[in-house]
């Protein structure tokens, strides 16, 4: 086989499992693939409607562009580029520590820069083609509302996609050669989860100290960010320039985001076997501290709660997702800061972000303790009913969002106990609707499933994320509208028991 | 909380049934009529019964029915009809009683990746409501006597899977329970390793442990196993001592794998 032909023969290779990594993620690996594809023409066809809901009264922009504008559209770009870096990063963890495919790969008589060239474009495809998908319903309201012009906007999108890629397989590699493999997967983890929420967090922060809003678009179609901005001309806008149809700007955008996958093609693709075998030659081994305490005493259920914390302590990924959940955390508890010295009504808002967020954590931290259980056989073969096995982690569940949440609930209360009481209600009955439905809908799995938890059951998900948005509803009405919340309440309850009702383990 | 009342021996406990004294002449396991359907029938009306302090080998051929046997003796799998006695208890009337006295172990050791040996044993000791004073000590003697003394303070994410195994085993032991449970606890073990845990468990056996293990390496039923039962499409077709095997099949001279295949062989050829 020539080295054309067995470059071909491996990049077909290459999207094929990258195609089959993801019909599995989207169908719980159950690999039904008619299935899949048919939800997700049906998922793109209904996300027509909220895209057009968002950006349709943006169809009729037209050149030039004044500066708001400008800085509005750049900034969304910039945000999706963040987000494909951060899944792109996330890529390329993967890339490096699916040892079996590596091993194999790196004990062949190919050569191996020009394998792992084709792997690194393997993931800016992955990536950048898992952008398009997304961003089809938006462009398409784009194009029905403005005219062909907006389909410069794919342009867009293949061209941050590259340059995301170039930038993830850089940062990663750096990260490799400058903390060592293990730290590079924990940090990496963490990068990916808070780059795409950091910028949005960011914004809201800024537009609470300038403007005591939650608002993000506060900030950007500000006077003072107007000022700030560069010229018309800057390269800054280009991003925005061609999204709206300027096929000039476009093609040197592409060409940049070409050169700079091509660059860290060159520069990395040698190094890549390099770090590749030293991950497989560095041990995992994480030594802790010699313990000088003896074991612990206590009760069955205690020795589990203990074993849980211990667990989610040392757990790299979910210390990124509950930093990420945080985050989020951050921009109510400035705007909190702020009400005490004027009295904003803003306040209220609060309250839903904050019952949303402990909702959300909360069905992770159900799910790593009632699914994600690495010892099922040990803790099954234990001389406690299941019951109370169950109780134990529900505890530890509850133990875990009462300490997140609870400072912020006294704050609030310095505020308004009112609203601090029905905030703690709300967090509760969130916490435990996300705990109840875990509970019905378990499915034994391994601890590092948690990536693919949303996959096992989509009922799960769907129904984790109604209640959320709906016990935040209910809250936020309860501050303000309290008859509403009635109403609020008794729809999300109904959620939660026709949730219930259809469960698998409704016994 | 339910402690275990005999405080635990560093060495294998002399007296096997301690506070259960009454019970010496109990089966350790006694199954009754087991079924378990899957697609087909996975374990079909089984009878077996273990003797205490016995040595007993469980062979069969892939989906005997032999793990699922298992599984539902360690009540990790509801049976569809008959009965199982573990020391007497009705493991299905009562099953905390009978999971306080037995241990499981499977092919696949199940630990957590985050947790030292150490940890992992004390987290098991404390499932088991076992005294801490007690099982810290014990906890460090069977890690130290399975080769892992070097490790005690590694988490497991780097371990080998023969260091799992030994991980595991000693989580299954640290409790000193009466009846042990091992589904192919050899596989992936390196020969030294192997010998750790086969000398662990025959010291078990000589304290007056009962041991049911699954195998497919014969040469250690033949060598370890006070009897030896072998399981075919879910049903008992042949137990004994390997004399009364020879016997039932009336060669003298005959190896257990020739007996087992010829066995295994009738069985195929019965169905």
């Amino acid at each position: 086989m020539s080295s054309t032909a067995a470059l071909s023969w491996f990049a077909r290779h290459e999207i094929r499992l990258a195609w089959r990594e993801w019909l599995a993620m989207m169908t719980g690996g159950r690999g039904k693939r008619k299935r899949a594809v048919i939800g997700l023409i049906l998922f793109a066809a209904i996300m027509h409607l909220p895209a057009w809901a968002v950006i349709g009264r943006f169809a009729d922009l037209q050149p030039p562009l004044d500066k708001p504008t400008l800085i509005v559209i750049t900034a969304t770009i910039f945000l999706a580029w963040a987000l494909m870096l951060s899944q792109a990063i996330e890529s390329v963890t993967r890339v490096f520590y699916a040892r079996a495919d590596l091993d194999l790969i790196m004990s062949s008589p190919a050569r191996l820069t020009n394998v792992f060239s084709v792997r690194i474009a393997a993931i800016a495809l992955s990536v950048t083609a898992m952008a398009l998908l997304l961003s089809t319903p938006f462009v398409d309201v784009l194009v029905i509302g403005g005219g062909a012009r907006w389909f410069s906007a794919f342009g867009v999108v293949i061209a941050i996609g590259l340059s995301a890629a170039a930038v993830a397989i850089a940062i990663t590699v750096t990260l490799f050669r400058l903390i060592g493999p293990s730290r590079t997967r924990l940090v990496a983890q963490i990068l990916a989860a808070i780059i795409g929420a950091g910028f949005v967090i960011a914004l809201q922060v800024a537009a609470i100290l300038s403007y005591g809003t939650l608002s993000r678009f506060a900030v950007l179609t500000s006077d003072a960010a107007a000022a700030y901005a560069p010229g018309p001309d800057s390269p800054l806008w280009w991003p925005a320039r061609a999204a709206i149809g300027d096929g000039e700007v476009l093609a040197l955008l592409v060409a940049f985001g070409l050169v700079a996958l091509g660059g860290v093609m060159a520069i990395f693709s040698p190094k890549f076997a390099d770090t590749v075998a030293h991950v497989s030659a560095t041990s995992m081994t994480t030594r802790q501290a010699p313990r000088a305490s003896a074991f612990r005493s206590g009760s069955r259920q205690q020795a589990l709660r203990a074993k849980e914390f211990l667990l989610l302590r040392r757990d790299p990924w979910l210390v990124s997702q509950s930093l990420m959940q945080l985050l989020y955390l951050v921009p109510p508890a400035l705007m909190l800061w702020r009400s005490f010295s004027d009295s904003s009504a803003a306040i209220v808002l609060i309250t839903p972000v904050v019952v949303m967020a402990a909702g959300q954590l909360a069905g992770g931290l159900a799910w790593l303790t009632i699914s994600g259980e690495d010892a099922a056989d040990l803790v099954s073969t234990a001389p406690l009913p299941p019951q109370r096995i169950t109780r134990a982690k529900i505890e530890v569940v509850l133990i875990v969002i009462g300490v997140i949440f609870a400072p912020l609930i006294a704050a609030l209360a310095l505020a308004s106990i009112t609203q601090a009481v029905i905030t703690a209600l709300g967090v509760i009955i969130a916490t435990l609707s996300a705990a109840a439905i875990q509970l019905w809908f378990r499915v034994q799995a391994k601890r590092s499933q948690f990536r693919r938890r949303q996959t096992s059951s989509r009922l799960a998900t769907f129904a984790e994320a109604f209640c959320s948005i709906g016990w935040a509803a209910t809250a936020a009405l309860a501050v303000s509208i309290p008859i509403a919340a009635i109403v609020s309440g008794a729809i999300t309850a109904a959620i939660l028991a026709a949730t219930w009702k259809i469960s698998p383990r409704r016994d | 909380m339910v402690r275990n009342e005999k405080a635990l021996s560093l060495q294998p406990n002399p007296e096997p049934f301690g506070p259960f004294a009454i019970m010496t002449d109990v089966s350790a396991l006694e199954v009754r009529g087991l079924t378990k359907r899957f697609d087909r029938p996975a374990v079909d009306a089984l009878d077996l019964t273990v003797r205490a302090g016995e040595f007993y080998a469980l062979l069969g051929p892939n989906g005997a029915g032999k793990t699922t046997t298992l599984r539902m003796v360690a009540g990790l799998l509801r049976p569809d009809a008959g009965s199982v006695m573990i020391s007497g208890i009705d493991a299905l009337a009562d099953p905390v009683a009978a999971k306080q006295v037995m241990a499981w172990v499977s092919d696949e050791p199940m630990i957590y990746d985050k947790l030292t040996p150490l940890e992992y044993l004390e987290f098991v000791a404390g499932l088991w409501g076992i005294d801490p004073a007690v099982s810290q000590l014990s906890a460090h003697q069977l890690l130290v006597s399975l080769g892992l003394e070097p490790h005690l303070h590694e988490r497991c994410e780097g371990f080998s899977k023969g260091m799992r195994q030994k991980v595991a085993l000693a989580g299954a032991l640290v409790h000193d329970p009466r009846l042990i449970i091992l589904d192919e606890p050899l596989t992936g073990l390196d020969a030294l390793s192997a010998r750790h845990v086969k000398g662990l468990l025959g010291d078990r056996v000589r304290a007056g442990c009962t041991v049911i293990m699954t195998t497919h390496i014969l040469e250690v039923a033949e060598r370890m196993a006070d009897r030896i039962g072998v399981i075919a499409a879910g049903r008992l077709v042949a137990e004994g001592t390997l004399a009364e095997l020879r016997q039932q099949n009336g060669r003298n001279d005959t190896s257990l794998e020739d007996m087992f295949i010829a066995l295994v062989d009738a069985e195929a050829v019965a169905a």
